[in-house]
């Protein structure tokens, strides 16, 4: 009785207390519910070829302006993106470093593919008077931040693209000048493109799923891609305000051969050599999917343990997959072992027949002979057996690439194809590279051939790079279609579907968009011998020596015979020696 | 590391051993320029990716997991190493590709590639000599950038390249004389190409011993790597430099301490500041939803007109044609024909 009611008392007295401390100096944010979010996902999905393509999603979500430039407290969205954001007027910023090439053919389609080496595409505000600057100084800060090269991003291989590109966030309008595009096939990716990458995640690589982000085993693979996608998003349902949105992806495919061993079963710990032991604090969600999906209508072929925490469904790509879900936030994943290492057996072997074939793929290749002329094929297939679709094809090819369009032809089934809409703005030798952009109809189970003949320029020989023997690379295309679905797809609600199903927003269910890359080109251009300068000088100035110098020497010098001296005292003695040896004398 | 490559192996691990012991000791990454002409870790001849290794038993990956490379690949070139130099940047270029060093600064520049009597070349393209060098420590000197200035070299005939230095609180080591060459330490049968260089590699033991600490002076420096050990005879040069090597400890230069204070109570922030915080702009809220724009609008597209070309006025040239024209039927026929036209 007395004790309890000296509890109450004190209850009351604590209580009392507490709320007359009040919002002291460091809990100003108490009041104000927290404004950002931070998901983060991994996505395991094997591949008809044995290999497994692991996906990494963290998503930072921000319900503030940036473009107000009132926000100064930075808590998970990084600071050095958000300033830029701001500073620059960027409305969408779209940037991906990638070392290898997702071969489509085999693989299926990409959840979100980048071409190889550095691409960078931009979205500015209207605001934003004079964008060719805007765009030189975000290229600049970015190479600073990513620690790759992109300060050699300019107007020789920016393109204003008109109709591909169109913007992936919230946008009222879409004047085309305002986007620029860019793309270095050159560029080299590797753990130092990873390190300020891992730097910008909330819990950096100490917790969550980002501890399994070891380069020596990232890099160790067929195709690894890492992405930074800022945009402005709904902020809910009726979506009368804005939040903005970060997305930092990386896609990594892990070999077969090098990486498996030979042998298809995957786990975490051999694609990552870690396994995951505990959640980030910050995150409000994390888990894990694994595509389980049959491959061909009957029981599942693929095993997963430890058991799932569920089983999602989801028409993603226009297809239903089936996915195991690990949740890192349940309570119940880590009480048994304090590590999770997700594990895929095969439960009998899969036939190498059934490799299933995308509806849309490409190849682009160089053809022609010599060091003079060349030329571009692009095959473009559609497998699909009875729907039609347009692509839209964009090609930036540089400068000392010389293109013809009048050679340019479009072949399907035989008969010439022309495309329904077409853009051609052609280069300026030094200042800007080609750019060609066609609205292409695929007819339903065709290949079509696209072909457009070149001729090789000769460069100033201070614009060879120092290793100009290895080639001059060509960017990869681009081809951005909506693909007809097999099954329809459901108007899904952005938060509760995962990450991967909701990058491109879908207008309707019955097809969905993919934006894919063709191969980079690596081209020859006639070289010039280096050494032929040092030759020359060598050859001329010995000519001069010694052809001039001797008709010189000749004409001006003068000569005199002149009289051998008697010698000195020494001289004399020795030669008398000399007469008794019998020698002749000095 | 100035050489392109991958038989040129042993400068990037060379570059980057020195890397990783002055981060070991202290130095961030934001106080430190590193330059790597060519990419030997994701190189794809490299049998084990993302590592560069000093030696060949692999236990050392010198790359490690937390490298940030300023200057890749074809960035590195004699102009862009000068203007890091001198300060004479873009002004567009980032924070971590300036050297923001000021007159109290002491900075450590280490080199390394192929050279010969007086330079050192660039990614096989273009050399660097040693009087351009020595200007542009005459420059940083005079613009107060370093207080004093350690210059350690590790090609061929390297001595040739500080025979120049007429710049005070400057001291230099090289990895060999004028008339000798620089070798390399032992290949990797694995890898296929030589590891490291014998000088860096002696040195970079050395520093393996050091710690943030420790009191180890410049003349411990100058001993490693006798001719027993490296074949070529390093040298070094101290007359312009104002200490007694003696008493310049090698932390001076490869490692940096900070001072750092650790409190438990806690500090009360001004009440403005809370006020500032709490107060959030107001936001606009839209009057009707914003929507996502159409990733294909093909209707949309066919029916794009034409990008019109800007109008732009007629330029110079055009404008001298036309008045010399005119000009020309004016003295020809007379200036009274000019009612005709107007």
């Amino acid at each position: 009785g007395g004790m309890a009611a000296a509890a109450a008392l004190l209850l009351l007295l604590l209580l009392l207390l507490l709320a007359a401390a009040g919002p002291g100096p460091g809990r100003a944010d108490a009041g104000r519910e927290r404004r950002d979010a931070l998901r983060e996902e991994l996505l395991l999905s094997p591949l008809p070829t044995g290999d497994v393509a692991a996906t990494f999603q963290f998503r930072t979500r921000w319900d503030a302006d940036l473009q107000r430039g009132a926000v100064s407290h930075y808590r998970l969205f990084p600071k050095a993106l958000g300033r830029l954001v701001a500073a620059l007027g960027v409305r969408e910023l779209h940037l991906a470093l990638t070392q290898g090439f997702w071969r489509t053919r085999y693989w299926g389609q990409p959840p979100l593919q980048a071409p190889a080496g550095a691409e960078l595409w931009v979205w500015f505000q209207p605001t934003v008077t004079d964008v060719d600057k805007a765009w030189k100084e975000l290229s600049n800060i970015l190479s600073g931040i990513f620690c790759a090269s992109l300060n050699f991003i300019d107007s020789t291989n920016t393109v204003i693209p008109t109709a591909s590109f169109k913007p992936l966030g919230l946008a009222n309008g879409t004047d085309h000048h305002l986007l620029r595009y860019a793309v270095l096939p050159r560029e080299v990716v590797c753990t130092e493109n990873l390190t300020p990458w891992k730097k910008l995640l909330p819990c950096g690589s100490k917790a969550g799923l980002a501890v399994l982000l070891k380069a020596e085993r990232l890099f160790h693979s067929s195709y690894h891609s890492q992405a930074v996608h800022i945009r402005p998003i709904c902020r809910d349902a009726s979506c009368l305000a804005v939040s903005w949105e970060l997305r930092q992806t990386l896609t990594v495919v892990f070999d077969f051969f090098s990486s498996g061993q030979g042998k298809k079963d995957w786990s975490l710990f051999k694609m990552f050599s870690r396994t995951l032991t505990d959640t980030c604090p910050l995150a409000s969600q994390s888990k894990v999917y694994v595509d389980i999906s049959p491959k061909n209508k009957e029981n599942e072929l693929l095993e997963v343990s430890p058991p799932p925490t569920s089983v999602h469904e989801a028409i993603v790509q226009g297809e239903r997959k089936t996915y195991a879900v690990y949740d890192l936030l349940s309570p119940s994943l880590f009480n048994t072992s304090r590590s999770l290492n997700v594990q895929l057996k095969w439960q009998r072997p899969q036939d190498s027949s059934e490799m299933p074939i995308p509806t849309l793929h490409a190849q682009r290749y160089v053809g022609g002979y010599g060091l003079q002329t060349g030329q571009i094929c692009t095959l473009i297939y559609n497998t699909h057996p009875y729907r039609a679709f347009p692509v839209l094809l964009l090609e930036t090819v540089p400068w000392y690439l010389r293109l013809y369009v009048h050679t340019l032809t479009i072949i399907t089934k035989g008969k010439e194809n022309k495309p329904s809409y077409i853009h051609y703005q052609p280069a300026q030798d030094r200042r800007r590279p080609h750019l060609l952009e066609m609205l292409i109809q695929l007819p339903a189970n065709s290949v079509t051939k696209i072909t457009i003949q070149f001729e090789r320029a000769l460069l100033k020989w201070t614009e060879y790079p120092p290793d100009p023997n290895h080639g001059f690379y060509v960017g990869s295309s681009v081809l951005s279609a909506l693909v007809p679905s097999v099954t329809a797809m459901k108007d899904m609600d952005v938060e509760q579907s995962p990450l991967f199903a909701s990058l491109f927003p879908s207008s309707d269910g019955s097809s969905y968009f993919v934006r894919l890359y063709t191969e980079p080109l690596l081209v020859n251009l006639p070289t010039p011998d280096f050494s032929m300068p040092y030759n020359v000088i060598c050859l001329t100035c010995t000519v001069v020596a010694v052809c001039y110098g001797s008709f010189y020497n000749l004409l001006t010098r003068t000569f005199h015979v002149e009289e051998p001296s008697r010698g000195g005292l020494a001289k004399r003695l020795a030669n008398v020696i000399r007469k008794f040896r019998g020698v002749p004398p000095l | 590391c100035t050489s392109r490559f991958w038989f040129n192996y042993r400068h990037v691990a060379n570059t980057l051993s020195v890397y990783r012991s002055v981060k070991r000791l202290g130095i961030p990454d934001s106080h430190i320029v590193l330059m790597l002409a060519d990419d030997m870790a994701c190189n794809p001849r490299n049998p084990k990716p993302a590592t560069v290794f000093s030696h060949k038993n692999m236990e050392l990956n010198v790359y490690g997991d937390d490298v940030e490379v300023d200057y890749r690949s074809y960035e590195v070139t004699v102009e862009n190493f000068l203007r890091v130099l001198t300060g004479r940047i873009p002004p567009s270029t980032p924070r971590s590709k300036r050297l923001l060093s000021d007159d109290r600064s002491n900075i450590l520049i280490y080199m390394t590639g192929h050279g010969g009597n007086g330079f050192l070349k660039f990614q096989d393209s273009e050399e660097i000599t040693n009087v351009e060098l020595a200007d542009a420590f005459e420059q940083m000197w005079q613009k107060r950038r370093y207080n004093e200035l350690l210059f350690i070299i590790d090609t061929c005939q390297g001595a040739s390249m500080y025979e120049r230095f007429y710049s005070p609180n400057i001291m230099a080591l090289a990895s060999s004389q004028v008339g000798e060459d620089s070798l390399s330490h032992q290949p990797d049968l694995g890898i296929g190409v030589h590891l490291m260089d014998r000088y860096t590699f002696y040195v970079l033991e050395f520093l393996e011993e050091i710690h943030p600490a420790s009191q180890t002076n410049m003349n411990d420096l100058f001993q490693v790597c006798p001719k027993s050990l490296c074949v070529s005879t390093p040298g070094h040069r101290t007359d312009l430099f104002r200490r007694d090597p003696r008493n310049v400890l090698i932390t001076d230069f490869f490692g940096s301490v900070r001072k750092v204070e650790i409190t438990a109570e806690a500090l009360a922030l001004h009440r403005g500041v809370a006020a500032l915080e709490s107060k959030f702009p107001e936001e606009e809220l839209a009057t009707e939803p914003l929507k996502y724009a159409e990733q294909l609008p093909v209707a949309q597209i066919i029916h794009q007109k034409p990008k019109q070309k800007d109008w732009h006025p007629p330029g110079g040239f055009i404008l001298g044609l036309w008045a010399l024209i005119i000009m020309v039927f004016f003295k020809t026929y007379g200036i009274k024909h000019m009612k005709h036209i107007f």
